[in-house]
């Protein structure tokens, strides 16, 4: 759990956070999105205390995050940054091993951990692990750079931007690696964007940072159907909220009984992409099937619609 | 051109290098057109290897010793205690260089005495400047984002520096270290004029008796040295460059 008390943060006469209070649950993912220059890398940076607070307190699991040195807190918080930030002289296993050896973990353990976590990201560590950084795709530095902030098995995961110059298509992936990554081990991710899709998509709950100030922290559901103020609304996006609720749910969530012709959606589809389909192939309705292929029923344009609506 | 070429070229004049030092006689008849009146061709009071052997030796210890003062110093004014300190240390540096190396023997004489040590000291001198604003240049152009992971990783300041930053200044260093090899390979010469050993005693007696062959061996050798070592050093800085990805500078 990481509890966030009164943090204020000035440069000079210049506020950049102001009184910023929340609680982050374990095991759990929050965003923190907001315009640029809002504040949120530095409420970020506060955590691992790569920036001193000027005034509050952060504890993580109870502990005050000042009871440590910083560089043994740092240690045991994984970070990654947008452009990754990889060591461009060290090999990608040498990147990866970063934390780890500064814990100093015996050499088997470090080399396992590794392997791991490269195979754990489809990157064959015989292939890919005497390589340099330069030798690698965006996508696949990408990749390393959250690897090597999960070396060391934090409990807790700071990441700036972290998907920020990904394609959209390698985008969506890494996003769903990391979620799989973080139910696997239990992290609790707090991550930076500005892309509100990102947000939604992947937060239990999004922090909304204007100005400095902490202006609504809920779950996406709340965010979308309850916005605290105009600026939370225009961040939002006010014609796409429909899509972006929908977006939260599952198809399994929306099926119904019944049939329909033509090619199943699998239950784990977002309706939003049920809906994309149904309206794309002018069908009122798509049959559903599990991951065993066995059909679940059906979910209707109607029934979706439905959904979309602004919640009561 | 073909690949293989340069090789080629420095490894003849490796082979030439070493066979002229080391067996002067052989060239004699090249050089003897150049002599007026029977003067011997080939440099006859003291034996060109152990000339050019103390030649690097000074070269070599100046040139560490200004790397190491270089090198600390980039280091501790790019520290935030010691920031303070870069405009006073930059102007003494530039001191150094601007300073004509001859006033430095000059200077240097009467304090320590001929022989190698006022060489030493021009040497040094003159050879910091490179080495101290190319460190500096590496050493505050670090990539933004990896110094934030370094610190991010829990890097302490002290590791950041052995592990992440001189790494990443090296092939930068190493470039100030060739220049400053290079002038300091050519400056030595005039360390002769009080006394040092250095090929420069070659050049300098082919002066005094007007035998050009000797200005031209003292000189030729001079030159194949500061080319080879040149050549060798960039090689090195490609090198630590290209693993890192880096675009080679020449
Ligand atoms: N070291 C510093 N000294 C002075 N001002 C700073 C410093 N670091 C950040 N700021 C200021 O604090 C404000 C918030 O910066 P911050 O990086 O937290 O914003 P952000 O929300 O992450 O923005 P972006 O989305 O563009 O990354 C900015 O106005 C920035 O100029
Ligand atoms: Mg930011």
């Amino acid at each position: 759990m990481i509890e966030i008390e009164g943090i204020t943060k000035r440069y000079d006469a210049t506020t950049v956070v102001d009184d910023v209070s929340m609680v982050i649950e374990p095991r759990t993912v929050c965003v923190i999105v907001g315009t640029s220059g809002s504040g949120k890398t530095t409420l970020l940076r506060m955590i691992n205390r790569l920036v001193e607070p000027t005034a509050g307190v952060i504890k993580l699991d109870g502990n005050d995050n000042r009871s440590l040195p910083g560089y043994e807190l740092r240690r045991s918080i994984g970070y990654a940054i947008q452009g990754h930030g990889l060591f461009p002289h060290r090999t990608v296993a040498q990147n990866i091993a970063t934390v780890p050896v500064l814990l100093g973990w015996d050499k088997d353990r470090i080399k396992s951990r590794v392997e791991e976590l490269m195979t754990l990201y489809q990157l064959d560590p015989e292939a890919y692990g005497p390589r340099y950084p330069h030798e690698l795709s965006g996508g696949q530095q990408q990749r390393v750079g959250v690897a090597r902030a999960l070396a060391a098995e934090p409990n807790v995961l700071l990441m700036d931007e972290p998907f920020g110059a990904l394609d959209p298509i390698i985008r969506t992936k890494a996003q769903e690696d990391l979620l799989a990554i973080q139910k696997r081990f239990g992290t609790t991710i707090i991550l930076v964007t500005h892309d509100m899709e990102e947000a939604v998509h992947m937060g239990d709950k999004i922090a909304v940072m204007d100005s400095g100030k902490l202006v609504q922290y809920a779950k996406p559901e709340e965010i979308l159907a309850r916005p605290a103020s105009a600026f939370v609304e225009t961040l939002v996006g006010a014609s796409e909220k429909p899509f972006r609720l929908l977006s939260l749910g599952r198809v399994r969530d929306a099926v119904e009984k019944g049939t329909a012709e033509g090619e199943a959606i699998p239950g784990d589809a977002s309706q939003r992409d049920a809906l994309a389909e149904l309206l794309w192939s002018g069908r009122p309705a798509l049959p559903v099937k599990d991951e065993d292929g066995k059909p679940l029923g059906r979910v209707t344009v109607d029934g979706l619609v439905k959904r979309a609506a602004r919640p009561a | 051109m073909k690949a293989w070429l340069p090789s080629l070229l420095r490894l003849a004049l490796v082979v030439l290098l070493v066979a002229f030092v080391t067996n002067p006689g052989w060239f004699e008849p090249l050089l003897k057109p150049l002599t007026e009146n029977n003067a011997p061709a080939i440099y006859n009071q003291g034996s060109l290897l152990t000339l050019t052997l103390l030649h690097l030796r000074t070269v070599l210890i100046a040139t560490v010793a200004a790397t190491i003062v270089a090198v600390a110093l980039a280091i501790l004014v790019t520290r935030p205690a010691g920031a303070e300190f870069l405009p006073l240390s930059r102007s003494l540096v530039n001191i150094g260089q601007t300073f004509p190396p001859v006033a430095v023997l000059a200077l240097a004489v009467p304090a320590v005495g001929f022989g190698e040590k006022p060489t030493l000291i021009a040497l040094f001198l003159y050879g910091l400047l490179p080495i101290f604003e190319n460190a500096l240049t590496g050493l505050t152009t670090l990539p933004g984002n990896v110094m934030e992971a370094a610190r991010g990783a829990g890097m302490t300041g002290w590791q950041r520096l052995i592990r992440v930053e001189l790494p990443l200044s090296a092939p930068v260093i190493l470039g100030g270290i060739r220049l400053s090899v290079v002038i300091s390979l050519a400056t030595a010469t005039i360390g002769s004029t009080v006394a040092a050993k250095t090929l420069g005693e070659v050049i300098i007696a082919g002066l005094l008796s007007n035998n050009l062959a000797f200005v031209l061996q003292g000189g030729l050798i001079v030159a194949a040295l500061a080319v080879l070592i040149y050549d060798g050093l960039s090689a090195i800085e490609r090198y630590t460059a290209r693993r890192m990805g880096q675009a080679t500078g020449d």
